[in-house]
């Protein structure tokens, strides 16, 4: 796949139109995981659109993004800054041993309360 | 037979990068009828007008096919020039390969084929036109002015001063409008008051001028030079002659619980009131929601006290109906409400507060007395913080899609009078984008952030939310890649403005064009910027598009000139493409005249002969040409088919259709 | 009334409390929440990539099923209504999801959104009506409870169409309904960080002990929520700075039907 394709594929996957963003950080305002992200909000959806995924691909904040559709409520301009901060882990735990969480790393972590949408959840997002 | 020239416009390359004008006009000379036909870059230039002058001289011919731009923006000019060689302005025919073809289009060859058939179409048109002729009608000189705001107050004072009568309709028991709640003007920072109550003034004052205040629009009929308005008096409980304005009924009035509007409910007031000091006419009005008299019966106290004997608590809404050569619309705007915008807490918490309620804090005649306190609690605030952008540029269904162009200028100056006032409050600003374009705009607000201290932030507020008495703001510092949170005592949401509500139903009534955001369409967003498409109504202010007081001004002043134009004349050219009926046709049903918005049909008892010396007397329907304005409206509901309309006859436009039709 | 029900895997191991409460609520309040067939786990978080079929098809056969059940799809946990609903959204208005799933499951009819997908509180709200739940109330609620909203009830607010996205009132109402004293704070619609707690425990810390501690410094004596994940990461992660429970539990509490 050349990079080309490979923006066009985080672009489809988001379904969000990232040119539609006025850059008015609103999403980053808001974001309640913001300290934790090394990519804020605001610049997953500018560095897509300037077409710098390599930054997206290797950050730390798709981990911690929390999916609260916090920043997609927001958005003025109907972009959804969480969406493609998906599409780019998607990416991420789709491409060969990439996966964000291993079977082998849950038994350790795991207590007699955690309920089993916390085990399903963390499964679909970080795991292919 | 009629001899028909064709003449096709390049418009520079708007027509001709897409259409293939040469062989378009290479094609039209083998049409029947055409005997001349030519393509030239500027058909609408002096050289191009005297291309078709010297045609129609040269050529004898008797009508014309202008392929070019709308018939909206040149049909006013090529039938000029048509006259100008002699030839009735009426046997003209606009075929648009522009915006219907060449704008629209990306293949030349298919615009080619499409502009050529729209050009047959048209000279399939002129082949039937009759040479028409305009009559007149005459001029009532009087302006009616809906909305008595600055723009309005500026409009009607203009046309006053040159000697017409104007009508100011003001919903409200007052008038002054927006201008009158605010404390000071940017950018100079003079007083609002102080520069708009002497121009109220002199609307009372003025001997060509009659406020009606507390009145609305009600229904209007008639067209450019004759409209017939039927105007709503409300009901003011309190006779407008004979108050004094001497504010005894307020003070003794016991219930006195009513949010006070004019300071955005930031306070109450009597159940009878002035709207604030100033107000014109200086003449109280009761809120019959909350008069006790008027809701059980008891209690009567102002009656008791008014010397002037003025109130009257059984008065009714009353009608008047006048007649204005024009009408300029005026009717200002309102803050958008906050109900989709809970994030900057305005519902939760009384700290939160809008830029309008924020001016009334500030202004000596405010709830405070000009004094900055915090609504909760009355302490003095000592950091505000301002979002602007509230509500405008917005997409997502919430707010509004336009930017509303005077919260960047106001926020500037609201941040260097707090400044200026109370030194030692922080004041932070949250922007988008600083928009200050303007005589001495940017200079403004630059001089907020270097000699005021006011601190600007670029990046927006995401939360808002109280947290131990202390309200935290919560947002984006883009430039530092950072999220902030600002411990905050007041927060002003600089809120975005939409026009105000009525003018749906004012549009309506004047048929004059709205877009989807509520604003008035002006005829050109260029070169007829105050003029609406609907002839004889103009624009002024907010009701046409955001804007400041100078730039309202300026407006006001534009359409008073306009109005003025038109009243100076004692007639105006009528449009001759009126309907007709065809009376041999009409069965007297009727409809053509219930479907008639102008009243230009009546019927009347004709005698009809029958042949062999019979006759029978018949109902027909009968058009005024003077009042008839052309749209059609009655040749699409007559059942019989006998109703016509002149320039636009059935025949003609079934001519067109088969032209286009026809491969 | 009967109507279709769908419990998700959470509630018949961690959160059975939370079921069971709330059918004993139910019943006592007149509403018969049957269990649908063979349900299969939602997959406990929507996914937002627009290629995702496969793992949007265990919502589309509970919503099918429902479709031919009375029309009607209750369920209870917050995430299950969150991926239930978007799904069905998807199913409705997005016509390229909506041809694949159908594809993919090759029902006797295509499934095109038509079922009606109602949270509990909503079925409280809606159906049965707060009033009369007020009327059954036989131990009126007499505590402070400020309401955990969460994410996934409100957001994104344009398909959950919950309640106000910033201003939700539904729980408030809901505790009215029961004797108690709503506390409004302004951390309610705020994410508490479950989803990274596997993977990251400070995060979820933070996010937890800030919505207790605005909960409570705006007078709560409990927090209420719907969401078993939530009560898990506000327990486990929130400091123990306020008793978590669900809302179904002050609701079996009221109508005195608590097991």
């Amino acid at each position: 796949m050349t990079k080309e394709e490979r923006i066009e594929n985080i672009v489809k996957l988001s379904g969000t139109d990232v040119k539609k963003c006025m850059k008015c950080g609103k999403c980053s305002g808001r974001c309640p995981a913001f300290a934790e992200m090394d990519i804020k909000p605001h610049q997953f959806v500018s560095l897509l659109g300037q077409g710098r995924i390599d930054v997206l691909l290797e950050s730390d904040a798709i981990w911690n993004c929390l999916s609260c559709m916090a920043c997609v409520e927001r958005c003025p301009r109907g972009v959804a800054p969480a969406q493609v901060v998906e599409a780019v882990r998607d990416t991420v735990v789709r491409a060969q041993g990439m996966n964000g969480i291993k079977a082998e790393d849950i038994p350790p972590i795991v207590d007699e309360f955690i309920p089993q949408q916390l085990l399903v959840s963390a499964y679909r997002k970080y795991n292919k | 037979m009629q001899r028909i020239g064709v003449f096709i416009c390049w418009c520079g390359s708007n027509i001709a990068a897409t259409v293939d004008v040469e062989k378009v006009a290479e094609v039209m000379k083998y049409e029947s009828g055409v005997v001349y036909s030519a393509n030239y870059q500027y058909m609408c230039s002096e050289n191009g007008q005297q291309l078709i002058k010297n045609a129609i001289k040269e050529h004898n011919l008797t009508g014309i096919v202008v392929g070019s731009c709308s018939p909206r923006m040149h049909e006013a000019t090529f039938r000029k020039t048509a006259e100008a060689a002699g030839l009735n302005p009426y046997m003209v025919e606009i075929a648009n390969i522009r915006e219907h073809c060449s704008w629209i289009h990306k293949d030349k060859d298919e615009a080619t084929e499409k502009a050529i058939i729209l050009v047959r179409t048209a000279i399939a048109k002129v082949k039937l036109n009759a040479p028409l002729h305009a009559g007149e009608s005459p001029v009532v000189k009087r302006a009616l002015v809906i909305g008595g705001g600055i723009a309005g107050i500026q409009a009607a004072l203009d046309i006053a001063d040159a000697g017409f009568e104007v009508d100011i309709v003001e919903k409200n028991a007052t008038i002054g409008g927006r201008m009158a709640q605010i404390d000071k003007t940017f950018p100079t920072l003079d007083c609002s008051a102080c520069i708009l109550t002497p121009k109220m003034v002199d609307c009372a004052q003025h001997e060509k001028i009659d406020i009606l205040s507390y009145s609305e629009v009600e229904d209007v009929k008639g067209f450019v030079g004759n409209f017939n308005v039927k105007i709503r008096r409300k009901a003011r409980f309190v006779d407008e002659k004979k108050c004094t304005g001497c504010k005894i009924c307020m003070d003794k009035c016991p219930s006195k619980k009513g949010l006070n509007d004019f300071n955005m409910g930031l306070n109450t007031r009597p159940a009878i009131y002035i709207p604030f000091a100033q107000a014109i006419p200086n003449v109280a009005v009761i809120d019959p929601e909350q008069c006790i008299k008027m809701k059980t019966g008891k209690c009567g106290i102002c009656q008791k006290f008014c010397g002037a004997g003025a109130i009257d608590y059984t008065q009714k809404d009353e009608f008047i109906e006048r007649q204005y050569g024009a009408i300029v619309v005026a009717t200002g705007f309102k803050p958008i409400g906050l109900d989709a915008f809970n994030e900057y807490g305005y519902s939760d918490n009384k700290d939160v507060i809008t830029s309008l309620e924020l001016e009334r804090l500030m202004n000596a005649a405010g709830p405070t007395n000009g004094v900055l306190l915090r609504p909760s609690d009355g302490e003095h605030p000592k950091v505000i913080t301002f979002i602007q952008c509230v509500g405008s540029r917005d997409t997502s269904g919430c707010g509004k899609p336009y930017c509303s162009k005077i919260c960047c200028m106001y926020t500037a100056k609201h941040a260097m009078l707090v400044r200026e006032k109370y030194p030692d409050t922080e004041v932070h600003v949250f922007y988008i984008d600083v928009r200050t374009p303007g005589k001495n705009y940017d200079e403004f607000y630059r001089r907020a952030a270097e000699q005021y201290g006011v601190d600007y932030i670029k990046g927006m507020v995401g939360k808002v939310y109280n947290e131990n008495g202390k309200l935290m703001v919560q947002g984006s510092n883009l430039i530092d890649n950072e999220q902030i949170t600002i411990e905050s005592d007041l927060v002003v949401l600089a809120t975005a403005i939409e026009p105000e509500p009525s003018v749906r139903k004012i549009a309506t009534l004047l048929t004059a064009s709205i877009d989807t955001n509520n604003f008035l369409t002006e005829s050109h967003a260029k070169l007829r910027p105050v003029e609406s498409p609907t002839a004889g109504v103009y624009l002024a202010g907010v009701c046409q598009g955001p804007k400041d007081i100078p730039e309202t001004v300026s407006q006001a002043s534009a359409c008073a000139a306009k109005v003025i134009g038109l009243l100076v004349k004692d007639k105006l050219k009528t449009n001759p493409c009126v309907a007709t009926p065809n009376e041999m046709m009409c069965n007297g049903c009727s409809q053509c005249a219930n479907v008639c918005a102008y009243g230009a049909i009546t019927y009347m008892d004709k005698e009809f002969r029958l042949g062999g010396g019979k006759t029978e007397v018949r109902r027909v329907a009968s058009v005024n040409p003077a009042v008839c304005q052309g749209c059609g409206a009655c040749t699409v509901t007559c059942p019989s088919g006998a109703m016509d309309l002149k320039g636009f006859s059935s025949k003609q436009i079934m001519s067109e259709v088969e032209a286009i039709c026809k491969k | 009334m009967k109507i279709c029900y769908y419990p998700g895997c959470t509630l018949k191991t961690k959160a059975k409390e939370l079921d069971e409460t709330a059918r004993l609520a139910a019943k006592a309040l007149g509403v018969d929440m049957e269990e649908i067939e063979n349900w299969q786990c939602c997959g406990a978080v929507y996914p937002m990539g627009t290629d995702e079929i496969a793992t949007k098809l265990s919502a589309v056969r509970a919503l099918d099923y429902a479709k031919k059940n009375g029309g009607k799809l209750l369920t209870l946990c917050s995430a299950c209504h969150n991926v239930i609903k978007r799904t069905n959204d998807d199913m409705k208005n997005n016509e390229d999801i909506s041809f694949r799933a159908n594809n993919y499951l090759k029902l006797d009819e295509p499934y095109k959104g038509e079922t009606e997908v109602l949270h509990y509180l909503e079925m409280l709200k809606n159906v049965v009506g707060f009033d009369n739940i007020k009327k059954a109330v036989v131990n009126p609620i007499n505590r402070k409870v400020g309401a955990y909203y969460g994410c996934l009830l409100l957001r994104p607010s344009g398909v959950m169409a919950f309640d106000n996205p910033e201003n939700p009132t539904i729980i408030e109402d809901f505790i009215r309904a029961i004797g108690g004293t709503p506390v409004s704070y302004p951390f309610r619609n705020e994410c508490c960080g479950a989803y990274v707690s596997l993977k990251n425990s400070e995060l979820p810390k933070k996010k937890s002990e800030k919505v207790l501690s605005s909960a409570k410094e705006k007078g709560a004596e409990e927090v209420i929520t719907a969401c078993p994940l939530c009560l898990y990461n506000l327990q486990a992660n929130g400091g123990g700075i306020l008793p978590v429970k669900y809302f179904t539990e002050l609701l079996a509490e009221a109508l005195g039907v608590k097991a």
